[in-house]
């Protein structure tokens, strides 16, 4: 039971993504949403960054702005560096397939007419990759590697339960052998059964192939248990970013603290458990307030934080917090 | 305790087809008292909000809801049509949803659609009314009720529809609440708080809660008993403590320890235990144990017969063949040092 699955990552090795200072703006009629709002992280190779966050903060639209699924206003996002968001729409193309892209249903936005073996296959004939025998074979690898039998390729994607379409969408995002996959909610829809099973399977690749994972989630302890570093995203910021230990032994950030504090347990002696909710809904997007984002559910807020907007200072070795009080 | 609020006895939902009937509930009994709340818990699709639909009264065909009693406070209430139906809906049960936006309606004010609730089953003027409606709403803390009232529900985020929810199913002091995940569409931070009026609300009128989740840590913080269900039948019911403390039933067992968290020893990561396989579906329930496909356990005896209920402890139950055998294997014992 007792398996060492982790991947060992060095801190000597040079980020795979450097993405920074990154703003991505939605202009509507309701106004502007900052839903990226000047975020900077790394991701090593082989490494799993963990993104978690309420819902609304900036979460997928910063994954799919590092795909190039969105456009962003400004900053930049590097990879091995190279400034992807400088590329234009072709020179992006041999980029393309070292980040892929996860979503929550994989397959509800593909065509469901298409058999599971040329879902899987679309990225190789994309990308001219094989003739039609080796992209076969590649396909029936690939449906071992996310444990489906060979005679999955044959069938449609309405026929696979939920969790075998979250390995079927595994799969096609392997197909190009990325070096970062962004995993955005991919088991937010599975029962706890069902999500063991997908996270062990990510594990194991990831020991395997040595890809890496920025891993978007709500869920703390689904963050927990992939994560190697995690970072908190609170109304299109990163408000916090730290290793799984020190973030979950010693939180700095008290938007992170919240929740931690926020999340049932199931420790059965701890009846008692002191709780610092968080007051309040979280502010409008297109409204966030002045000074420290956070400042008007914070129980820790002082005056001054409605003016003077704290910036990522470390607090410790690989710890950093946007707190003036961290 | 006295008389349970709530007492069911062997329901069932079954859905007429060609072929034969499925089982959607399978002969469910369980009581619930005043102050007290039961959890449901259990993964999608085992039955869980059928149970709840079928205590109103409202499963549309094909669905049919059969069983021997649905007592509320003494009076058998299956069976129920038409007028007396309706009255007892919002009145002595009343029930919240996932989505509170599919059951507001969208043209009217919140305070309407509270006042409406309240004169549907009280005779008093349109002012009185008004007023309690700015009083539930201060009840489900919501700050500034009197401007709020005013508000229609897409002014206001899924939080505060959740409140306005609880507000018009207290407009009638019903002695059971269902909540069918009430939480599951909202962020942590405002699960916790909703999660807390309720168990406020229980604790202050003594209302009766039917919870429904599939989440264990909510099962742990907000329920008193707890009731797993395994493809639309019981298969264990406890209190909460004994359940999360000795869980019996391998399935129950599988639920606590596949809960991810917790699970680096000295900055190692330990594998997840899974629940191997899937729930069978309806069309091909098994004759026996609904969970030997799934079970570390099973033996032959399992596939033959529908394990009985046995009983456990004062007041607990666990419908399985080989609980000795797997209390004794240490090697599925519940993680509750996980959250
Ligand atoms: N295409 C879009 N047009 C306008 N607003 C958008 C668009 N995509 C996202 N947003 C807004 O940007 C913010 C961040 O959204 P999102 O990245 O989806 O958050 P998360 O994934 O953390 O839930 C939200 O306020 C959302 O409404
Ligand atoms: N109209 C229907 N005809 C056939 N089966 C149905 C119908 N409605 C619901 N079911 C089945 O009943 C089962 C229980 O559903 P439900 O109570 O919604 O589960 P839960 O709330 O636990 O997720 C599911 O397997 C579902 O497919
Ligand atoms: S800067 Fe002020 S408001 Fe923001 S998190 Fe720190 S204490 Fe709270
Ligand atoms: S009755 Fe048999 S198959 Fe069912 S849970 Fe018990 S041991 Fe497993
Ligand atoms: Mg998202
Ligand atoms: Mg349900």
């Amino acid at each position: 039971m007792h398996q060492n699955t982790q991947p060992l990552v060095a801190t000597h090795i040079e980020p795979l993504l450097t993405v920074n200072d990154l703003v991505v703006r939605f202009d509507s009629s309701r106004g502007t949403v900052h839903a990226v709002d000047g975020v900077s992280l790394s991701i090593k190779p082989g490494e799993t960054l963990g993104l978690v966050g309420e819902s609304g903060c900036g979460k997928s639209t910063l994954g799919r702005a590092i795909a190039r699924l969105v456009e962003p206003q400004s900053g930049s996002v590097r990879l091995g560096g190279v400034d992807l968001t400088r590329l234009t729409r072709s020179g992006m193309r041999p980029y393309r397939r070292d980040i892929q892209v996860v979503f929550q249903d994989p397959l509800a936005s593909l065509d469901p007419r298409c058999t599971v073996g040329m879902l899987i296959g679309e990225p190789l004939r994309i990308h001219g990759i094989g003739d039609r025998r080796q992209r076969r074979d590649r396909i029936a690898d690939l449906l071992s590697k996310v444990g489906l039998s060979a005679d999955s390729a044959d069938r449609y994607p309405h026929q696979f339960s939920g969790g075998q379409r979250q390995r079927i969408g595994i799969a096609r995002a392997l197909a190009l052998d990325p070096r970062l996959i962004i995993l955005d909610e991919p088991v937010s829809a599975l029962d706890v059964s069902v999500q063991a099973q997908i996270l062990n399977l990510l594990v194991d690749l990831q020991s395997k192939l040595g890809v890496a994972y920025l891993f978007i989630s709500h869920d703390l302890s689904v963050v927990e248990y992939v994560s190697d570093r995690v970072a908190v995203m609170y109304l299109g910021r990163i408000v916090e970013t730290s290793t799984r230990e020190k973030l979950w032994s010693s939180p700095a950030h008290p938007y992170t603290r919240a929740l931690f504090d926020s999340i049932p347990r199931i420790d059965t002696g701890d009846l008692g458990r002191r709780r610092h909710m968080v007051q309040g809904d979280l502010p409008s997007a297109y409204n966030p307030p002045e000074g420290c984002h956070f400042h008007t559910r914070c129980p820790r807020a002082e005056e001054f934080c409605a003016v003077e907007s704290p910036i990522l200072r470390t607090v410790a070795d690989s710890h950093v917090a946007a707190c003036h009080f961290a | 305790m006295g008389e349970p609020v709530l007492s069911v006895d062997g329901l069932s939902v079954r859905f007429d087809r060609k072929g034969g009937a499925l089982t959607a509930v399978d002969g469910l009994s369980f009581d619930i008292s005043a102050g007290e709340t039961l959890a449901i818990v259990g993964e999608s699709g085992c039955g869980k909000s059928l149970t709840a639909l079928a205590l109103l009264g409202l499963v549309a065909a094909p669905g049919r809801i059969e069983g021997r009693s649905v007592k509320l406070q003494g009076r058998d209430i299956l069976g129920l049509e038409g007028e007396a139906l309706r009255r007892l809906r919002g009145n002595r049960i009343a029930m919240i949803f996932q989505e509170p936006m599919t059951a507001l309606n969208p043209v009217l004010t919140i305070g309407e659609q509270i006042i409406e609730a309240i004169t549907a089953h009280e005779d008093i003027s349109h002012q009185k009314a008004r007023d309690r409606a700015v009083s539930l709403l201060d009840r489900v803390r919501i700050a500034d009720p009197r401007r709020r009232v005013n508000d229609y529900p897409h002014h206001l985020s899924g939080g505060m529809r959740q409140r306005v929810m609880i507000a018009i199913a207290l407009a009638c002091n019903p002695a059971l609440l269902v909540a069918d995940e009430p939480t599951t569409a909202l962020d942590v931070t405002i699960q916790s708080q909703i999660l807390e009026l309720l168990d406020q609300i229980k604790r202050e009128s003594g209302t009766a809660i039917l919870l429904i989740t599939h989440d264990l840590g909510v099962v742990s913080e907000y329920s008193d008993r707890v009731l797993v269900m395994y493809a639309g039948r019981k298969v264990e019911e406890r209190t909460t403590r004994d359940l999360l403390k000795s869980p019996l039933h391998p399935y129950t067992r599988g639920l606590i320890a596949a809960r991810p968290g917790r699970h680096h020893v000295n900055g190692l990561r330990t594998r997840l235990s899974e629940i191997p396989g899937m729930v069978p579906s309806l069309a091909e329930m098994p004759h026996g144990c609904g969970f030997a496909a799934r079970c570390s356990f099973v033996v032959d005896a399992c596939r033959i017969a529908r394990p009985p209920l046995i009983p456990v402890g004062a007041d607990g139950a666990v419908a399985c063949l080989r609980i000795e055998e797997a209390r004794a294997s240490e090697h599925a014992a519940a993680r509750c040092d996980a959250y």
